[in-house]
């Protein structure tokens, strides 16, 4: 069963070759090649998951080699895979969420003409995100890493003709770049100390041989996490997220929400001994995502474009996945990894179909009232919604942010700061997440609908949305149903750090019901605002300090301008400055100044008898002066 | 014997496409590709034979006894390596030539063919002074495709390509001479032989003043800042075949020089010189980045991307490890087929369109989606997409010489950055966006094309993936050349703060025996000498590494 594994990448790999290859195909062969391809990738990793839980490999890993890629000296990384309990749960959601969205994307797409060109680029997608979290080694997960990049900014830039596509994606391949040459330069950083760039060996050798909080563990872990804070959309490099929902919105669905952006998760808890020998770094990770929770729910609470407040949202939540991930509390921020995957591909695709139903309209502002019209996406986009919100007791989302908040308060590395900044963070989630349901499906109706969607967008939204729902039964609260399913299997290739001390149920309690309190309250200042008195939120804007605030956190807290001024501006001056390169100038003047001789000489060469006597003639007396006088 | 042929073989050829020249127009070009494709036959019928010592097939013959100049002919892995690209990617130049070549085509194929054996001839002559011959063999040629066939501003580019490689042969002459009277004071032997000179004994100042010698010549045509000014113009002016051949080959024979001659020939000078050397070849990496993002004509942006790659070669032939070497003859041919492929695209889109003027184009996706699948690929390849041939060697070069200087390698690696925004932007000016006035006319690619194009981009894929059989020709020729140079049987290596007597010479192998640590092969030390490789012992390596990193980087300029 197991040997099937190097199938899961292959078989997307082998769909897009042949959606290359294959010339023109009609609509229905194209879909039937791109879902089937993931379909059948989903079959084998749910088989390999069935066998591997009823009976694990040895070792709780398995490993298959497929060739020696690289072979100098003593550097000789293979193309294997790795599979364990993390990258068993990696493929699950890529390949499951990435055949749904598959399903979906046959239906939504139907009327483009890149319908071809979208599916290779879909499976040339999945077939690279599969290589990232199956790579045995570092070389390996780095063609993955960058492989998805280039899906990233193939699917971003999917309609070419705008130039803002362009520019958005090539935005994103650049900034995700800047990240990834800090991984590239950890990677060698580990290479040269650790003499293998083998993921296993790596981390088994650090174990061995760097002291908790050495130099060099930090180093490179400091390195890796540039990787993954620009993959993962984290402060500072999240700006490239927001302006990535210029793709098709399946894509921002399956790339931009669901597996690609949280690589840079997989990557830290892939190498979380490194961090754990980096005390420091763990630390920055948990500031960085505490920091970036907040700056990103601020940001989704003013934007009227609803994909943007989904993006500013995945953002946030990935934030909670690195605040978690900080504190050491690796199987919590998988847990979240997992149920965010679900319930955020559940609003992405519930969105597209609404915004396909208002011909292609994002602007909140003028939705409305589509309740009643578009019931199956208004309950699935509600399913989803309450999951992101936390809302206590239903919804997938609400065990998962619970286990990181409580994680976070009980971790040696967490603390209540920043379990207040995730708190705090849940009560703008609950705002921004019902100020988008209520402006898009209650009030009046502003835009008609003018197209339903179809039976595959429906069945799709409804099994995403019973997934997002009960997907968070693999882990319950200690406090209630105890569920440990999930973190135990994880255990086996993750040792959890944190666990949880005895005797801590009243304060656990009283932190759940404080959590949800305010999660309530902030739903409740949600509809304050737009059901009850829809007038207010204009006022605020009205208002100096309003807009001011409003146009800071619309534009991401002006992180882009930044950048402007401080890097691109300087950049493409400097290009348009030296265009002509100024070290040819010096050979040019070498040149310029040879010809200067050149004319001057010939001057002298006038052709007149009386000129040449004169020369030679005073060349006479200079010599005879020069003899005389010395 | 075989060598004579490999170069004998499209010098025959070229005379004979001349001849036929006169009296038909399509024989020249039939001739140029039988007397390419057999050289590439040839060539590929050596790979894999076993070498008895050092060398594959040698040749050797009296050419001027007196002298002291042989006519010797000797071929390695390395060498071989290079001579199939120089075959691969001549096939490939005449096949890119077969229509739009029309003007003199006798000539051309004659200068086309002449070029090839003077460069088939660079990468197997090791007599100093028929290598000189062969090194010179390859300009003048050169000089008239660009002369000739080349575009609006062909005569300037082409007098500046000639000035520059005469100018910097002429170094290299004096410099052999050099070597030779100072190897014939020594032993009193008068000889032009690479094995014989090697292991000359020379007085710090001379041998830095030789060394330069060489390594300007070589740096003129890899080329490294600030000599690589010649290169955007002849790069632009040329025909296609000419690009091909000047980005593919021209530039592969002045790194193939560096490792070849310049650090075998001088080990202490270019020890001495390795951190100047590098901190070149990480300037030319940014720099040549940054003019490539400048330009809008588009064969102009590709030439300065050259630059920017073969900084790479430069940083990892002065690494001079195992992982850098191997990264730079994985690069250059990566490059060898990523940037011909690039210039073979634009030529296509000259030809159809008259201009190479970025800004005229635009939106050519929906007409020539064939063209711009490919150009995607290559601009992929270009900017160091892992499963193509450049990021083996970037990598490897990277890996190498990360171990020898991490400031220099920190920033090349930023060169990567730099390669993702110049690729992006050519497809963004070139076939994304709406489609401009210029993309009505344009033809997607011909069978033809499609052919050329698609055997280059399955040789990057396969490099990418599969680099082994290259690596392990390498191999040899690479240990050979770490190893063999006689360096001072006690260079200690201070770089971890410990006094290592190091072993003379000792051979690199692949040490699956010793899992924990790479060994240190043969890093420069900081006090100017080559050191050994060095299995490292596995049990206390790690914490001298972890020195390595904590103290300041001796041999990178901070």
């Amino acid at each position: 069963m197991f040997d099937l594994l190097w199938l899961i990448p292959a078989l997307p790999f082998a769909g897009f070759l042949f959606l290359v290859f294959a010339g023109n195909l009609p609509r229905a062969a194209i879909a039937a090649t791109g879902c089937a391809s993931v379909g059948l990738s989903t079959i084998i990793a749910l088989l390999i998951g069935y066998r591997f839980l009823m009976s694990p490999p040895p070792g709780n890993a398995y490993t298959q080699t497929l060739w020696t890629w690289i072979e100098t000296e003593t550097f000789a990384p293979s193309i294997a895979f790795h599979l364990d309990a993390l990258s068993l749960v990696m493929i699950l959601v890529i390949t499951g969420v990435g055949f749904l969205i598959h399903v979906y994307s046959a239906e939504y797409m139907e009327s483009d003409e890149g319908y071809q060109r979208f599916f290779a680029y879909l499976n040339l997608f999945v077939g690279f995100m599969l290589v990232l979290v199956l790579a045995d080694n570092f070389v390996l997960l780095l063609l993955g890493w960058e492989g998805v990049g280039l899906c990233s900014y193939l699917l971003i830039g999917f309609w070419y003709r705008d130039p803002e596509n362009g520019k958005a994606a090539r935005k994103a391949f650049v900034v995700t770049r800047i990240g990834d040459t800090a991984l590239l330069i950890g990677l060698f950083l580990l290479f040269a100390e650790l003499g293998t760039l083998h993921i296993q060996d790596v981390l088994d050798r650090a174990g061995e041989q760097w002291a908790p909080g050495s130099g060099l563990a930090v180093a490179a872990s400091l390195l890796l996490l540039g990787g993954a804070i620009g993959k993962s959309a984290q402060l500072p490099l999240q700006t490239w997220l927001p302006d990535a929902m210029a793709g098709p919105t399946p894509v921002s669905a399956l790339i931009h929400a669901a597996t690609m952006v949280t690589a840079g998760v997989y990557l830290i808890a892939r190498t979380h001994i490194l961090y754990e020998l980096a005390p420091v770094v763990m630390a920055v990770v948990a500031v960085i995502g505490a920091a970036t929770l907040l700056v990103a729910g601020f940001s989704a609470l003013v934007q009227s474009d609803i994909k943007r407040v989904l993006a500013y949202s995945t953002i946030s939540q990935l934030g909670y996945m690195f605040l978690a991930l900080g504190v050491g509390a690796w199987s919590a921020a998988m847990f979240h990894f997992m149920t965010h995957a679900l319930f955020k591909a559940l609003l992405f695709l519930a969105a597209g179909a609404l915004i396909l139903s208002l011909h292609h309209e994002q602007n909140m502002f003028r939705m409305g009232g589509l309740r009643k019209k578009l019931p199956v996406v208004f309950w699935t986009f509600l399913i989803g919604a309450i999951s992101l919100a936390a809302l206590p007791l239903i919804g997938s989302g609400f065990y998962s942010k619970e286990k990181v908040l409580w994680d976070v308060w009980i971790s040696p590395h967490g603390g209540a700061g920043l379990w207040a900044a995730g708190v705090a963070g849940a009560v703008v989630t609950a705002l921004y997440t019902f100020r988008m349901v209520f402006l898009t499906f209650f009030g009046k109706t502003k835009t008609e609908v003018s197209h339903r969607p179809g039976k595959r967008v429906v069945t799709v939204l409804i099994i995403l949305a019973v997934l997002s729902t009960f997907g968070g039964g693999v882990e319950l609260p200690h406090t209630f149903g105890h569920v440990t399913f999930f973190s135990e299997f994880l255990g086996t290739a993750i040792a959890t750090e944190v666990t949880l001390p005895p005797g801590l149920d009243a304060e656990l309690w009283t932190l759940l019901v404080i959590a949800s309190g305010l999660v309530l309250l902030g739903l409740l200042t949600a509809w304050f605002f737009h059901i009850k008195r829809p007038e207010l939120p204009e006022l605020i804007v009205e208002s100096l300090s309003g807009s001011l605030l409003q146009r800071f956190w619309m534009s991401g807290w002006g992180f882009d301008r930044l950048y402007g001024t401080l890097i691109v501006k300087p950049f493409t001056a400097a290009a348009r400055i030296n265009r002509r390169d100024a070290v040819d100038f010096i050979y040019t003047l070498a040149a310029a100044i040879v010809r200067a001789l050149h004319v001057l000489l010939s001057e002298t060469q006038t052709g007149r008898l009386r000129w040449y006597a004169l020369v030679l003639g005073a060349g006479t007396v200079a010599l005879l002066l020069i003899a005389f006088s010395s | 014997m075989i060598l004579v042929w490999i170069i004998a073989i499209p010098l025959l050829g070229g005379l004979a496409a001349w001849a036929a020249g006169v009296r038909s127009a399509s024989a020249p070009r039939w001739i140029a590709l039988a007397t390419t494709a057999v050289p590439l036959l040839v060539a590929l019928s050596l790979w894999g034979t076993d070498a008895d010592g050092p060398w594959i097939a040698t040749f050797e013959a009296a050419w001027i006894p007196s002298a002291g100049i042989e006519f010797y002919l000797a071929i390695d892995g390395l060498g071989l390596l290079f001579v199939i690209l120089t075959y691969f990617l001549g096939v490939l130049s005449v096949v890119v030539s077969w229509n739009s070549v029309t003007d003199r085509p006798g000539f051309f194929y004659l200068n086309l063919l002449w070029i090839l054996g003077g460069t088939a001839g660079v990468f197997t002559a090791l007599d100093l002074f028929l290598f000189f011959f062969c090194w010179e063999l390859m300009v003048l040629p050169m000089y008239f495709i660009i002369g000739i066939w080349g575009h609006e501003n062909r005569n300037y580019a082409a007098i500046k390509f000639f000035l520059f490689t005469q100018a910097s042969g002429l170094l290299l002459l004096i410099a052999i001479l050099g070597l030779h009277f100072a190897h014939a004071a020594e032993t009193g032997i008068h000889t032009f032989r690479y094995d014989d000179l090697l292991g000359t004994t020379l007085s710090p100042g001379l041998g830095m003043g030789l060394m330069l010698g060489f390594f300007v010549a070589f740096a003129v045509k890899l080329p490294a800042f600030p000599f690589h000014t010649w290169l955007a113009d002849a790069h632009t002016e040329a025909p296609t075949a000419g690009s091909v051949i000047l980005a593919g080959l021209l530039l592969k024979t002045g790194g193939y020089g560096l490792i070849r001659f310049v650090i075998p020939l001088f080990p202490e000078a270019s020890a001495d010189f390795a951190p100047f050397a590098m901190t070149l070849g990480v300037i030319g990496i940014l720099y040549g980045a940054k003019l490539a993002f400048a330009q809008s004509d588009l064969k102009r942006l590709i030439a300065y991307t050259s630059i920017s790659h073969m900084g790479f070669v430069l940083v990892g032939v002065f690494a001079w490890n195992t992982w850098a070497l191997q990264g730079v003859v994985v690069q250059m041919i990566a490059h060898g087929l990523s940037t011909g492929a690039l210039f073979i695209l634009a030529g296509g889109i000259q030809d159809r369109l008259h201009t190479r003027d970025m800004n005229l184009m635009g939106g050519f996706w929906p007409r020539a989606p064939r063209m711009a699948a490919l150009a995607l690929f290559f601009a992929m390849a270009s900017l160091g997409l892992p499963g193509l041939g450049n990021f083996v060697g970037e990598f490897l070069v990277l890996l190498g010489s990360f171990q020898v200087s991490i400031t220099a390698t920190v920033f090349a690696a930023l060169g990567i950055v730099g390669a993702t925004v110049y690729s992006l932007w050519i497809i963004q000016r070139v076939f994304h966006g709406e489609p401009g006035e210029t993309a009505g006319s344009l033809v997607d690619l011909s069978p033809r094309e499609l052919t050329i194009l698609g055997v280059l981009a399955i040789g990057l894929l396969g490099l990418g993936l599969y680099p082994r059989p290259v690596l392990q020709t390498a191999e040899p020729s690479v240990s050979v050349l770490q190893a063999g140079t006689h360096w001072a049987s006690h260079n200690s290596d201070l770089r971890d703060g410990t006094y290592v007597e190091h072993t003379d010479s000792l051979p690199v192998q692949s040490t699956a025996e010793s899992p924990v640590l790479p060994s240190r092969a043969g890093p420069l030390s900081p006090h100017g000498r080559l050191t050994p490789p060095t299995a490292a012992p596995a049990a206390d390596s790690p914490l001298q590494a972890n020195n390595d990193a904590a103290t300041p980087d001796p041999h990178f300029p901070q």
